[in-house]
């Protein structure tokens, strides 16, 4: 776009008349903030990276714990994922579409392209909101060692997951929640767990076809699976019972993994939230015809270039965080 | 740049008649590759999780690959990479690729160092 004042001094190179990246200043400061951004995201996935390679032995499978599907009960693993980066990428290409009809002045067809985008990326948003709630809120339950492991727990007749609801005992007990309203007024604990470590460990011992499940990975790339008399032995060790996932401790296995997932999805998502606003502001901009009358619309390609990156961050989000 | 676009990809294997049947096209070949990624990741099939290339599984490395050759179709057909000058092109791209694969190979490695400090070393974690 020659949208770059045009002096005398156009052509003369000491003039500074040179325009080696031949880019509009707009769109070249995008560029900068982009390629800074990158290297931010390349920041936290390396993190990633190393606390993986780190606990390369123990670190959760990703396919195992995010295996749910809005409306729709049983085992999905990735389908939901699949769904979210194509709903990305088809709000990337009405993007693109937008900033086609831009460069020909076609008000209208911005209008739409840009409303689909906005409404692809409130979809995007809505996903990883729903995502969250799944991961946090949890679905079987473990408990954890004293040394910070995490136990879970299988049925051995089916070999599948069993959930602490399935075999927990119930021991009346007179432990409740402290709250504020009780003792002193500045101290309060999170929320107990559904059940005590007691009533699992108790219930375990009572239900033979209960195994646990540990952290480490053999080598078909599986979790061991303790035989009844191992997790017996085993089961003496536990400490706490967790359900779901928060920033100190998650069911699903190693500490950080939780840590990174709420960091790095959040920080994404942050992102996609603050491109649909951008959205917003440039599709009012369009309908009261700003652009029209400043003669080109660059400001969409510019906040385009925006919205691709958070994309084409995803893309790599996806791979590392679900496929690899 | 203006108006012009470039409209082949695939090195000119492909062609587009307008810019926006290209764009249609690239998200088809998206699609496809997300497609494929997402089969893989399901299916897991044994020969390329079993096999090892480097100290990484081959279905890893395939993944890997797709999101690079993704990342590239993203950047140069949606941002318009392909229709900006060299030097624009060349300092926005090599720039985070040089820097992050020094902190990928730097990370890795010293996480990979102490892993085995965890394994054979004298440390009880597992516990």
């Amino acid at each position: 776009m020659d949208t770059a004042v045009t002096t005398e001094t156009e052509g003369s190179v000491w003039g500074g008349g040179n325009r080696p990246l031949g880019a509009s200043y707009g769109k070249l400061m995008m560029w900068f903030f982009i390629v800074s951004d990158a290297l931010t995201f390349s920041g936290f996935l390396c993190a990633y990276g190393f606390s993986r390679f780190k606990f390369i032995e123990t670190w959760p499978i990703a396919d195992e714990v995010f295996t749910h599907v809005p409306f729709f009960h049983g085992n999905f693993p990735m389908y939901y994922v699949a769904f979210m980066t194509f709903v990305l990428i088809m709000s990337s290409v009405t993007m693109v579409l937008a900033v086609d009809a831009g460069h020909r002045m076609m008000k209208n067809k911005v209008i739409i392209y840009l409303f689909l985008t906005i409404i692809g990326g409130a979809i995007f948003v809505g996903s990883q909101a729903w995502e969250w709630a799944t991961f946090i809120r949890g679905d079987y339950g473990a408990v954890e060692t004293r040394g910070g492991r995490i136990l879970q727990f299988v049925n051995a007749d089916t070999g599948e997951r069993a959930a602490l609801a399935e075999f927990a005992a119930t021991i009346p007990d007179e432990r409740a929640e402290h709250e504020r309203k009780n003792g002193i007024w500045f101290r309060e604990e999170g929320s107990l767990t559904t059940y005590t470590v007691n009533e699992v460990v108790e219930g375990f011992r009572s239900n033979p076809n209960i195994l646990i499940r540990t952290e480490t990975i053999n080598e078909n790339g599986e979790k061991t699976l303790l035989d009844r008399k191992q997790s017996l032995e085993r089961i003496k060790d536990a400490k706490l019972v967790v359900e779901g996932a928060n920033l100190i401790r998650n069911e699903y296995g190693s500490r950080l993994f939780a840590d990174f997932f709420f960091f790095i999805t959040g920080f994404h998502g942050f992102h996609v939230f603050s491109g649909v606003v951008f959205n917003i502001i440039i599709f009012f901009n369009v309908i009261l015809g700003t652009y029209e009358r400043r003669g080109h619309y660059e400001m969409v390609e510019k906040v385009g270039l925006y919205w691709h990156f958070v994309d084409l961050v995803w893309v790599f989000v996806f791979t590392f965080f679900y496929l690899v | 740049m203006g108006h012009e676009h470039k409209l082949e990809i695939f090195r000119g294997l492909v062609k587009f008649k307008s810019n926006v049947t290209k764009i249609w096209g690239v998200l088809i070949f998206l699609s496809i590759v997300t497609a494929i990624e997402v089969a893989l990741g399901i299916t897991k099939p044994d020969f390329l999780v079993g096999t090892y290339f480097i100290g990484m599984k081959l279905l890893n490395w395939i993944f890997i690959i797709l999101t690079l050759v993704k990342a590239y179709y993203i950047t140069w057909d949606f941002m318009h990479m392909r229709d900006e000058k060299s030097n624009l092109r060349r300092a926005v791209v090599w720039t985070p690729i040089f820097l992050v694969s020094y902190l990928i190979l730097i990370l890795l490695f010293e996480a990979d160092y102490i892993y085995n400090v965890f394994k054979d070393g004298f440390v009880t974690w597992n516990f």
